[in-house]
């Protein structure tokens, strides 16, 4: 019977959507970066970026130098003079030349290795998170953060994006203060629109690093789903041929 | 030669001499090109193809995973990123094995509710669906261990929750939890005897098993949607009549099953190897950290209907073990289904209107529990899962009495062909 297929078919459907029904209403939602890792350009300015204003503190201790050369179209000789200061090897990892031990005095916390960080925390996150420091003078780096409250990271982008200040909720009785807006109080030496490109692109290449072979991925993805659909149609038509006989 | 005879007897050549040998011909016959499945199988008969497929699938990539790969607490989670970026295809070979592992529970799911709704698990395949039950089990063991090799945050914590399980037995639990993990807590050690027994020892017995119940299927026969022997009507040849051999029309549909799956597969494979935090969960890309726990701990989605009646059952007595009891007894309640039914017919065809709710309720309460257990015990979820519990044990428990005063439709003597 036809609809006992169709109520087969529905019922499998069913079950392979339902995770992700579940995923989709899940966690705290941030605003997406729109960032995109097949955009070389980007990616090779989230690299200088992340070289010069993260790799300081932290590492991307899966990441190698000639690997993002490679990915990125970087010559060896502008790799060597413009992104690698902690290593002469091209085939090294990126390891940062602060101690976890020091960052744990310093700062109270090490920072963590970067490689995977797109992946555990999402690019939304991540986009939200640089654009979300605030003047906080209680907080032993004088910045506090929206999206990770107490953050221990100073907010080494300040003299790009200026300073914020958190705009407050109009105070509850017995409820602790909400916080509604940010509000940029002190220019940095990039306009909003600017650091948010800026932001864009670091987040890119952390996206990038996350994996690496993404986009590689996915384009052989394509080719793999052309071939199996040509399969598929040639087992459905050798299947229809044999049952012919069967009655 | 003393056994020439025997060589012209089994056909001569290279294909006489091993047959004269070793029962090369004797197996193909009895179980590839003399085997006879239902002509009526429909597509839900598929799926226990795809488990083999899967099956071969997840060994192969493992062999591939176990070459690159450390089972080191200190170097674990480096060697899958070293296979993720280093190594020639390894990611390929990573994602097929992690998405493999989900895509073997869909199909096993599958697999298995076929088997409900035909009443494969019926005389005389009591002993064939107990195999495919203890299939289930190891697998399971399998797919837990296995998640904590990378030994990312989330297989570290997933490893502690479920083994603190066995620490809610009374009196030996606690000597239990620590005979499983080798020390105090998950450690390097615990990680060292889960790749032994993930990559050694649970798949031996998986095959094993699977040879197991082929054998014990092959030995009944295939049922089929109709729920009626097709044995009970053979021609003068002694094949059914209602057969059809396995090679070349069961293979023949397996290949093109497999064309369809590989195009799903793939498309997770190629296009979401995450599924969206359900295959590969976002917290498992961070290291396993023995001091930070994660937001929200959950188990891989294929063991959450079980974890939602865990949380269900409150503390009592001041043990938690009755949760403990309510999830293992879910599962050990489906060895005991070929006596639960005491319908008169097989097939949910023939069933009446109660079976085909009890069996509706119990796939609504399946698929709600599954959803309950990934999200946080908070909300409306604990009563969802409270209820669906009961959903889910009534189908079982009521089953004697349900199955037999249902109204059953007559059963025909042979099987129904649809056209195709």
């Amino acid at each position: 019977m036809l609809t006992d297929k169709l109520r087969s078919l529905m019922v499998v459907g069913f079950l392979v959507a339902l995770p992700v029904l579940a995923s989709a209403s899940e966690g705290e939602s941030f605003p997406h970066p729109g960032n995109d890792v097949r955009n070389t350009a980007s990616l090779q300015r989230g690299a200088r970026n992340f070289i010069n204003y993260c790799s300081g503190c932290h590492s991307a201790q899966y990441v190698r130098y000639n690997r993002v050369a490679a990915d990125l179209g970087i010559s060896d000789a502008d790799l060597k003079a413009n992104l690698m200061f902690a290593s002469d090897k091209p085939a090294d990892t990126i390891r940062s030349a602060l101690k976890a031990d020091d960052a744990r005095t310093w700062f109270g916390n090490a920072p963590p290795d970067l490689s995977l960080i797109a992946r555990s925390r999402g690019t939304d996150y991540l986009y939200a998170f640089l654009r979300g420091f605030y003047v906080d003078p209680s907080r032993p780096t004088g910045m506090n953060n929206v999206v990770l409250k107490g953050t221990a990271m100073p907010h080494v982008l300040f003299d790009l994006q200026g300073l914020q200040q958190a705009v407050y909720a109009p105070a509850e009785p017995g409820v602790a203060p909400v916080i509604q807006k940010l509000e940029l109080t002190t220019k940095g030496s990039l306009t909003p629109e600017q650091y948010d490109d800026f932001v864009r692109d670091t987040v890119n290449f952390l996206d990038y690093i996350g994996e690496p072979v993404q986009v590689v991925r996915r384009d052989l993805g394509v080719w793999v789903t052309l071939f199996l659909l040509v399969f598929a149609s040639f087992a459905y038509m050798l299947k229809r041929e044999y049952f012919r006989d069967i009655h | 030669m003393a056994n020439k005879g025997y060589e012209v007897a089994a056909g001569g050549g290279l294909w006489g001499w091993i047959n004269a040998r070793f029962p090369l011909d004797k197996m193909l016959k009895e179980h590839v090109t003399e085997y006879y499945a239902p002509k009526n199988v429909n597509v839900w008969y598929l799926f226990g193809a795809l488990a083999i497929f899967v099956l071969a699938l997840q060994l192969l990539t493992g062999i591939f995973l176990t070459m690159n790969y450390k089972p080191s607490a200190t170097e674990a989670f480096g060697s899958v990123e070293y296979i993720m970026r280093d190594v020639e295809w390894g990611w390929l070979i990573r994602y097929l094995h992690s998405t493999g592992a989900s895509a073997f529970f869909i199909v096993v799911y599958l697999h298995m509710f076929r088997g409900l709704m035909y009443g494969s698990y019926r005389a005389p395949r009591e002993l064939l669906w107990i195999f495919g039950m203890v299939i289930y089990l190891a697998l399971m063991a399998e797919a837990f261990m296995g998640y904590l090799l990378p030994w990312g945050n989330m297989s570290y914590w997933g490893a502690q929750v479920i083994v603190s399980l066995f620490g809610t037995i009374p009196v030996i639990g606690d000597f239990l939890s620590e005979w499983i993990k080798g020390d105090y807590f998950i450690s390097d050690i615990t990680l060292n005897r889960f790749f032994a027994l993930h990559v050694v020892a649970l798949p031996l017995l998986l095959v094993f098993l699977v040879v197991a119940h082929i054998l014990a299927l092959h030995e009944v026969g295939s049922n089929n949607p109709d729920g009626v022997e097709i044995k009970k009507h053979k021609d003068a040849r002694g094949i059914p009549l209602d057969g059809m051999p396995f090679h070349p029309y069961c293979t023949v549909e397996d290949v093109m099953a497999v064309a369809v799956f590989l195009l799903l597969f793939c498309g997770v494979v190629f296009f979401a190897p995450t599924f969206g935090g359900l295959f590969l969960e976002s917290p498992n890309f961070d290291v396993a950290n023995p001091m930070q726990t994660p937001p929200h701990i959950a188990p891989v989605w294929y063991f959450t209907p079980f974890y939602a009646m865990l949380r269900a059952v409150p503390s009592f007595l001041g043990t938690q073990v009755w949760g403990v009891l309510v999830m293992f007894g879910a599962i050990l309640l489906l060895f005991f289904l070929p006596w639960l039914d005491r319908s008169p017919v097989n097939s949910i065809r023939y069933k009446g209107w109660i079976s085909k709710l009890a069996l509706t309720l119990f796939a609504i309460s399946f698929v709600v529990l599954a959803y309950c257990g990934m999200k946080p015990p908070s909300g409306i979820f604990p009563l969802l899962a409270r209820i669906f519990t009961g959903v889910y044990f009534a189908f079982f428990l009521l089953m004697p009495w349900y199955s037999r005063i249902d109204r059953v439709k007559p059963v025909p003597d042979r099987i129904v062909i649809n056209a195709h």
